[in-house]
C-alpha cells in the first residue's frame, strides 16, 4: 500500500507525472517552480519509465518540443512560471489549432512584468481567456493543495487528450513550494499505442497524417474554428468542477480558488463564529468556470466576495454568473502578498455586509 | 530524321524511361514560382525517401515561410511548425520516436533570424535529425524583405537601396557556425542550379538522412538556392546571379564530414 510522504507541490507534479507514463518533459528553469525540472533530473524517470525529460534552451523552444512531442500522439508535458508562459503562447495557440493534447502547468508569480518571485493568481485571465491569438480556450485546472497537485497531472492528461485540447495547472508559488502529505497513485504505464491522427510514419494502410493550423481558405478555417467551438461547448456543459464548503445555509459567498481558497475556509470559520453565514464556493476547473452553480446559488446570497490574489480578474466570471442579481465585490492583494484571513472577513463586512 | 532519334511510342515504354516522379511526391501541384530550388530540393527529398523505402520511418517539420505547404506535396506525415522553431519539434519527435527519421525543412529567415536559438541549440545538443537549409537570401513568401543571409548591397523590399552593412549588418553565415559546434556530425553546402549541383545535393541529403542511422549528431545541408520572384529576375537570370553573387559569399562544399 502506499504510504503519505511529505512533499514540496512542485516536487508531487513532477513524481505525478512520472506516475502517469509522461512520455516527454521539456521545460526551462525558472522560480518559483525550478523544483519540477530539478526532481526529474534526480528521479532518472528514464530509467523508471523510459521517460523523455529535457532542459530546453527557452520556453519558446520547450512549448515547440511539447508541440512536436503531442503531434507524435504522446503524453507531454511542461511547467514553468508566469513570464515563462507568457513566452510560450504563441505555441500553446498552435497547440490549440492543431487540437492537440499536451499538459501545462503555471506555478503563478507576480507580475507585471518580471515581477516577483513571490505566489500571485495574476494570470488569471491569460490561462482562462484563451492567452495567444486566437479563439481558443484551454481546460484549466485550480489545485488548492499539493494532493491536487499531484492529482490533477492525471486528470490534465484524461481531459487534454479526450478532448484532443491542452490543459493547464493553474497553481501559485504558494502551493509550489509549500511542502504538505501527498498520496502517489501508483505507476501507471506508458502508453505503447498511439493515436490514430499522430505523426508515427506513414504506413500503407493509412493516408499521411498532417498537424498543422494553417488553412488560408477562409470558409475552411471558419468551419473549423466552429468546430472547435462546439467541442468548447461540450466541454463547458461535461467538465465543470467544483467545490462547496457550508454552502446550504450561506448568506454571504467567498468565491476563491487555490491558495485564496485555503485562506477563506479560515476566514469562513471566523465569520461564522460571529455568527455570519458565509460559505464558499471554489472552482476547481477555471475554464469551464462554474457559472451555473454560483447562479443557482443567487437566490439565497446576499453578496459575494471575490477573493484572488489580483487586481480583481475572475470577478468577471463571477459577475457573469450571478448576472447582477447579487452584489460581487473583490478583494485581493498583489506583487506576491498573500491576503491573511482577517483581512478578508473585514472586507466581507466593509464590502458586502456594510456597504 | 536521324536514325537514332526515338519515337514518341519508343520513349514511353518502361524500359526507356530515365527519370518519373517519385511516388512519395503527390499529385498536387507545387505553388512554388516557376524555376525556383524549393521544388528541386523537394523532388530531392522524396526521391531519397523512397529509394531509403523510409516513408514508413519518416517525420518531416515544415517551417514558415515560402515552403510552409510542404506537407502538401510529400506523401509522408509532416507537423507544421511555428516561425524559427521546427528544430524544437524536431528534437522532441525523435527523442520520443528514436527509431524514426526526422527532417527539418527550413529557409533562412526561419532558420537563421528567427529560429537561431533553436538552430544552434538542436546542433550543439547534437540532435540526431537532419535539418535542411534553403538559403536564398530573401523572404520569399512575404514579399522580398530582407533576410539575415541578404547579401551586402543586396536590394530588397525593406533594404530598396541595398542592403548596408552600418545600418543591418553582415549577412550571417549560419552553416558554418553550425560546423564550428560538436554536436553536428555532417555539415554540407550545396545548390540546385545545375544538374551537376542538382546531384551533389542529392548526395549530400541522402548521407545526411543515412547518418541518422548512426545516431551521432546533427546532419545539415544548406541548400543556396534562388528566388526568380524576389530578386525579380527569370529563372535563367536569377541562377546565373545565384552562381555570380551568392557562391562566392556562400562556398559550395562539404564543411564537415565523418572520419572514416
Amino acid at each position: 500500500m502506499e504510504e503519505y510522504v511529505l512533499m514540496k507541490g512542485n516536487e508531487a507534479i513532477a513524481e505525478a507525472a512520472i506516475r502517469a507514463g509522461t512520455d516527454g518533459y521539456f521545460g526551462y528553469p525558472i522560480t518559483p517552480q525550478s523544483e519540477v525540472i530539478e526532481y526529474l533530473a534526480a528521479a532518472k524517470p528514464h530509467e523508471r519509465t523510459g521517460m523523455v525529460m529535457l532542459q530546453a534552451e527557452s520556453e519558446v523552444a520547450a512549448i515547440n518540443m511539447l508541440y512536436g512531442g503531442a503531434g507524435a500522439g504522446k503524453k507531454v508535458m511542461t511547467s514553468s512560471s508566469s513570464p515563462g508562459i507568457s513566452l510560450m503562447q504563441e505555441g500553446i495557440s498552435y497547440i490549440a489549432g492543431s487540437e492537440l493534447p499536451c499538459l501545462l502547468v503555471n506555478v503563478v508569480r507576480g507580475g507585471p512584468g518580471l515581477g516577483t518571485i513571490q505566489p500571485s493568481q495574476s494570470d488569471y485571465f491569460q490561462a482562462t481567456k484563451g492567452g495567444g491569438h486566437g479563439d481558443y480556450n484551454l481546460i484549466v485546472l485550480a489545485p488548492a493543495s499539493v494532493q491536487e497537485m499531484a492529482d490533477f497531472v492525471s486528470l490534465g492528461y484524461d481531459l487534454a487528450f479526450k478532448y484532443r485540447n491542452p490543459a493547464m495547472i493553474l497553481s501559485d508559488g504558494a502551493i509550489g513550494q509549500m511542502m504538505e502529505k501527498v498520496k502517489f497513485k501508483p505507476q501507471q504505464p506508458r502508453s505503447k499505442k498511439s493515436p490514430d491522427w499522430a505523426t508515427t510514419g506513414k504506413t500503407p494502410d493509412r493516408e499521411r497524417n498532417i498537424i498543422t493550423s494553417l488553412d488560408l481558405d477562409p470558409a475552411r478555417q471558419e468551419r473549423f474554428n466552429e468546430k472547435l467551438q462546439a467541442k468548447y461547448k461540450e466541454i463547458r456543459e461535461k467538465e465543470v468542477r467544483y467545490e462547496k464548503i457550508q454552502c446550504d445555509d450561506a448568506e454571504y459567498l467567498f468565491v476563491a480558488y487555490g491558495t485564496s481558497s485555503r485562506i477563506c475556509q479560515k476566514s469562513m470559520q471566523m465569520a461564522r463564529e460571529e455568527g455570519i453565514k458565509v460559505g464558499l464556493l471554489r472552482p476547481i476547473t477555471l475554464w469551464p468556470f462554474p457559472y451555473n452553480e454560483i447562479r443557482m446559488m443567487s437566490g439565497q446570497l446576499k453578496g459575494i466576495l471575490s477573493v484572488e490574489m489580483s487586481a480583481g480578474q475572475m470577478i468577471e466570471d463571477v459577475k457573469l454568473a450571478v448576472e447582477g442579481k447579487v452584489k460581487v465585490k473583490h478583494y485581493g492583494r498583489m506583487g506576491g502578498i498573500i491576503p491573511t484571513p482577517d483581512e478578508i472577513v473585514k472586507n466581507l463586512k466593509q464590502k458586502i455586509i456594510g456597504g | 530524321m536521324a536514325d537514332d532519334t526515338i519515337s514518341t511510342k519508343e520513349l514511353i515504354k518502361e524500359e526507356n524511361l530515365v527519370y518519373k516522379k517519385s511516388k512519395i511526391l503527390t499529385d498536387n501541384e507545387f505553388h512554388y514560382c516557376p524555376g525556383c530550388g524549393h521544388t528541386t530540393t523537394h523532388r530531392i527529398i522524396a526521391e531519397i525517401i523512397e529509394e531509403m523505402d523510409i516513408q514508413s520511418k519518416t517525420i518531416g517539420i515544415a517551417p514558415v515561410g515560402c515552403s510552409v505547404f510542404m506537407y502538401n506535396y510529400m506523401d509522408i506525415d509532416m507537423q507544421e511548425a511555428a516561425h524559427g522553431r521546427a528544430p524544437a519539434l524536431a528534437t522532441a519527435i525523435k527523442r520520443l520516436l528514436p527509431e524514426k527519421y526526422v527532417f527539418t525543412y527550413q529557409g533562412d529567415g526561419d532558420l537563421a533570424a528567427i529560429g537561431t536559438a533553436e538552430t544552434i541549440h538542436a546542433c550543439n545538443r547534437g540532435e540526431n535529425i537532419t535539418m535542411i537549409f534553403i538559403n536564398n537570401g530573401i523572404y520569399g513568401m512575404t514579399g522580398g524583405q530582407m533576410a539575415p543571409t541578404t547579401l551586402v548591397g543586396m536590394k530588397s523590399s525593406t533594404t530598396p537601396y541595398g542592403r548596408e552593412v552600418s545600418l543591418m549588418g553582415n549577412p550571417i553565415k549560419m552553416t558554418d557556425i553550425v560546423v564550428n559546434l560538436p554536436g553536428t556530425y555532417f555539415v554540407s553546402r550545396q545548390s540546385v542550379h545545375t544538374p551537376g549541383n542538382v546531384r551533389k545535393t542529392k548526395k549530400a541529403i541522402r548521407k545526411a538522412f543515412e547518418y541518422q542511422a548512426l545516431n551521432k549528431g546533427t546532419c545539415f545541408v544548406e541548400v543556396v538556392s534562388n528566388c526568380p520572384s524576389g530578386w525579380k529576375m527569370t529563372p535563367v537570370e536569377s541562377n546565373k546571379w545565384m552562381a555570380e553573387n551568392m557562391l562566392p559569399f556562400y562556398p559550395l562544399g562539404d564543411l564537415k564530414v565523418p572520419e572514416e
